[in-house]
């Protein structure tokens, strides 16, 4: 089966720093994706180069057979793939389902009305609706990660990153979040998920890679993924 | 269709007043007021819709007119092809300065919008041809008729200019453009990750305005009989045409239109009956107190007195 | 354009002592925005101020840099002012304020320069002091005096910023809160604080800034404008966050200054900072040695 995302020594410096050193992965079809690693390892760094915010320095990014590391981030989100950000970053001044109009007219070049439906079809699944005309700026901390969610997946993607979307939640805020990223999973979403709560990635991931300092040091099932002796040095320091 | 029925009134009642027997005094004020329209309009069409600051107006505004000076002497080109030839080097200097800076952080953007001022300004003082320091006297072409003066005819063609201008700024707010700007200037990272081509939109944005400011300033020389760098390309234009809009209000573009009326009102006032350096610092103080205190201008403080009351 | 040698060497000469005095009025803004990030399109305009509060001073028969050097502590004390103002009413409301911040300090700048219309006029002022207006000859070159206080004090001051930077405790605490904010919160320090003594620092500079420029030239209020284009591009040439690298860049602007002076006269050499800025904004926006 092909990959549909393949990352092929991928390196990234920032002057004298290396944030990424010679990561590769390769991704399956509607595969559901756990990357961990303690913070300052390069996850959102990872995940910049893959969703276009940043420019690899080295190595390749193929998306579906294609190769996208030149490509700006506004058409690597039209051919596919979709990312949250771990700090939410609403469009301020737009209520809750004309942030979703943005990626619908943008994305899916749908007239407003279609694209209003189709909006809040998206609501009703993440449980935003009745919020769906208020002020986004007005959002309690639990929906403004769901309107991250939303505003990525009304880009419709194939390809969906979910960078720390859970961080702060409490545990029943976690689980609803887990079951849209199931749901979203179902409809044959490829999904890549960045967590630090590892109940949740061991719950959702087939598979899970970790780094540090920029490597890839452990890769496999989630159960083989906590017993590794180089992931717990990682999290717990030597 | 509301609108375009009031945008028809304001050029009937235009034309109506330049026909008039009105006091001349009031055309040559009038002409100021709407070629401030003009401008607050085009800043906010990249300012206020997308969030970029530019500081450079009196630069896109001055080689408008100097374009339009080269035109007449060269040619004698009539007003219209002024106008038009202004516009589309304007623009393409605003698309230029886009190019190169719309790429970074917003301040690096409005630094280079500086940075036009002072190059273009001393191409100019260098340029014998345009009359370069000391400036260039210039004969106005016989009255078109009906107008009386030439006066009038040009307050006439800057109302013809504001309408235009404002219609460019409704249609690029209200349509898909408009909220592709905003998404950009509440969040451009995450309007591009959702699909917005950030870069393009705001070439298009830096484009148009520029064309717009170099559209207003296209008259200027026949309105003056005289072009000169100096107050061509005064920073007081820059000031302004970022004022208007903070004042008025940036979200809308009703916005740039009351802020251009209430400040350029304010400024002809004081300018008359104290001086034109009170004037300027009255300008500054009003913006640095709208910023800090009415960030959303009179339009949002609007909003605020409105819902307070219901 | 009469070309030799001797005017090429000498036009170097002037060129280095003008670019480390540039270097010396660009360090403030290196400071406040290169490290802070307040966008202070107002720096030379407060420098400005600082020209004509040491015109003031030294008219009382003070020598124009210890005028420069009393006037400090009060400059420190308006940077911490401004900075507290603009930290309140934008920068703790979050990223929106990002037009809003420029627009405040661009009408900062304009009233400034307006006050000082009003109070001084728009003619030129310069310092009187002994060493202004002779020069120093050495063999077939004459170095201007002024030129070389300033270069002397430029040097100073250029090389105290930034040993305080890189040595003192609250120095290297600046350099932090530059690099990694949170991480300075967690080690209990407060940002704000930090930024606060920053900005003064910074404001405080441009005083003694402003005293240099009066020496070295005559001032008017409309000056900022053209310093506006000197100092980013002296910060922008060298890279957000290198102090070693402003004076790397000042020498760069001084230098090209002076050739384009000699080659094509007054009238062009404003311009030169200005291009320079936009040719490295379009080249290598990070500069020399940008973070």
């Amino acid at each position: 089966m092909d990959s549909i995302l393949q990352v092929t020594g991928v390196s990234k410096h920032f002057g004298g720093f290396t944030a990424l050193s010679e990561v590769s992965v390769d991704i399956a079809p509607g595969e559901r994706f756990g990357l961990i690693g303690p913070n300052g390892s390069g996850k959102t760094t990872l995940i910049n180069c893959i969703s276009g915010s940043l420019r690899n320095d080295g190595g390749s990014i193929r998306f579906e057979g294609e190769e996208i590391s030149a490509l700006p981030a506004y058409k690597r989100t039209r051919r596919g793939i979709a990312r949250s950000f771990q700090i939410p970053r609403p469009f301020r001044s737009m209520s809750v389902i004309e942030n979703l109009l943005v990626p619908y007219e943008y994305v899916a070049h749908l007239k407003e009305s279609e694209a209003e439906r189709q909006a809040m079809d998206i609501l009703r699944q993440i449980g935003l609706a009745e919020r769906a005309h208020a002020l986004s700026n007005q959002l309690s901390q639990v929906e403004l990660r769901k309107l991250e969610l939303a505003r990525a997946m009304a880009a419709r993607p194939r390809l969906l990153i979910s960078d720390e979307a859970m961080a702060g939640l409490s545990g029943s805020e976690v689980d609803e979040v887990l079951k849209i990223l199931f749901d979203l999973n179902a409809q044959g979403i490829t999904i890549i998920m960045i967590e630090h709560i590892m109940q949740a990635v061991m719950r959702f991931s087939q598979r899970v890679v970790c780094l540090d300092a920029g490597r890839i040091i452990c890769e496999g099932a989630p159960d083989q993924i906590v017993r590794d002796p180089g992931v717990q040095r990682a999290y717990l320091g030597a | 269709m509301t609108y375009w029925i009031g945008a028809l009134v304001v050029l009937a009642a235009a034309l109506g007043a330049a026909l008039s027997g009105m006091n001349e005094y009031f055309f040559y004020a009038a002409f100021v007021v709407l070629q401030f329209v003009v401008l607050a309009t085009a800043w906010n069409i990249l300012g206020g819709y997308a969030g970029y600051v530019n500081f450079g107006t009196a630069a896109f505004f001055a080689i408008g007119a100097y374009t339009a000076v080269v035109l007449f002497k060269w040619l004698g080109a009539p007003l219209a092809v002024q106008i038009v030839a202004a516009a589309l080097v304007s623009g393409l200097l605003g698309f230029g300065v886009g190019m190169l800076t719309l790429r970074l952080r917003g301040i690096f953007f409005a630094i280079a919008t500086v940075a036009v001022i002072f190059i273009m300004e001393t191409m100019m003082v260098n340029w014998r041809y345009v009359g370069g320091a000391t400036g260039l006297q210039l004969l106005r072409p016989d009255v078109i008729a009906p107008f009386d003066s030439y006066t009038r005819m040009l307050f006439a063609v800057m109302a013809l200019l504001a309408v235009i201008a404002v219609s460019v700024a409704r249609y690029v707010q209200t349509s898909w453009i408009g909220r592709g700007l905003r998404a950009i200037r509440d969040s451009e990272e995450a309007a591009e990750c959702s699909g917005v081509p950030t870069l393009k939109l705001k070439l298009f944005a830096c484009t148009v305005s520029g064309a717009l400011m170099g559209a207003a300033g296209a008259p200027m020389p026949m309105y003056l009989s005289f072009i000169e760098p100096a107050s061509s390309f005064n920073l007081s234009y820059s000031v302004s045409a970022l004022a208007m809009p903070m004042i008025g209000g940036t979200a809308h573009w009703l916005g740039p239109i009351i802020g251009a009326l209430l400040l350029g009102s304010i400024q002809q006032i004081v300018t008359v009956t104290i001086s034109n350096e009170i004037n300027v610092l009255v300008v500054g103080v009003l913006l640095v107190l709208f910023v800090v205190l009415a960030p959303d201008g009179v339009i949002g403080l609007f909003k605020r007195w409105t819902r307070y009351f219901k | 354009m009469i070309f030799s040698f001797d005017l090429l060497f000498e036009a170097l000469i002037f060129g280095v002592l003008l670019g480390c005095f540039y270097a010396a009025v660009s360090i403030g803004l290196s400071v406040s925005f290169g490290l802070l990030d307040v966008p202070n399109v107002a720096h030379p305009a407060v420098m400005i101020l600082g020209s004509y509060a040491t015109y003031v001073v030294a008219s009382y028969g003070i020598d124009p840099i210890v005028a420069g050097v009393i006037l400090m502590p009060a400059f420190f004390v308006l940077g911490i002012l401004i900075y507290r103002f603009y930290y309140e009413a934008f920068e703790k409301r979050g990223t929106e304020a990002g037009v809003r911040g420029l627009a405040f300090f661009f009408g900062l700048a304009f009233i400034i320069e307006v006050g000082l219309i009003l109070a001084f006029g728009v003619d030129q002022r310069m310092a009187q002091a002994a060493y202004i207006g002779s020069s120093l000859e050495l063999g077939e070159y004459r170095i201007p005096y002024r030129m070389l206080v300033a270069f002397g004090v430029a040097l100073v001051l250029t090389f105290a910023l930034t040993v305080y930077l890189s040595k003192t405790f609250t120095g290297r605490a600046i350099k932090a809160v530059a690099q990694d904010e949170p991480a300075l919160r967690l080690m209990g320090a407060n940002p704000v604080r930090i930024k606060q003594w920053a900005f003064g620092i910074a404001t405080g500079v441009s005083a003694l800034a402003g005293a240099m420029l009066i020496i070295v030239g005559p001032v008017e209020p409309a000056l900022d404008r053209l310093y506006i284009g000197r100092t980013f591009c002296v910060v922008v040439l060298a890279g957000l966050g290198s102090m070693t690298g402003t004076l790397a860049a000042g020498l760069i602007l001084g230098i090209a200054e002076s050739i384009v002076l000699m080659m094509l006269g007054a009238s062009w050499a404003p311009a030169v900072a200005f291009g320079l800025l936009l040719i490295v904004l379009g080249i290598r926006p990070q500069g020399l040695f940008g973070r």
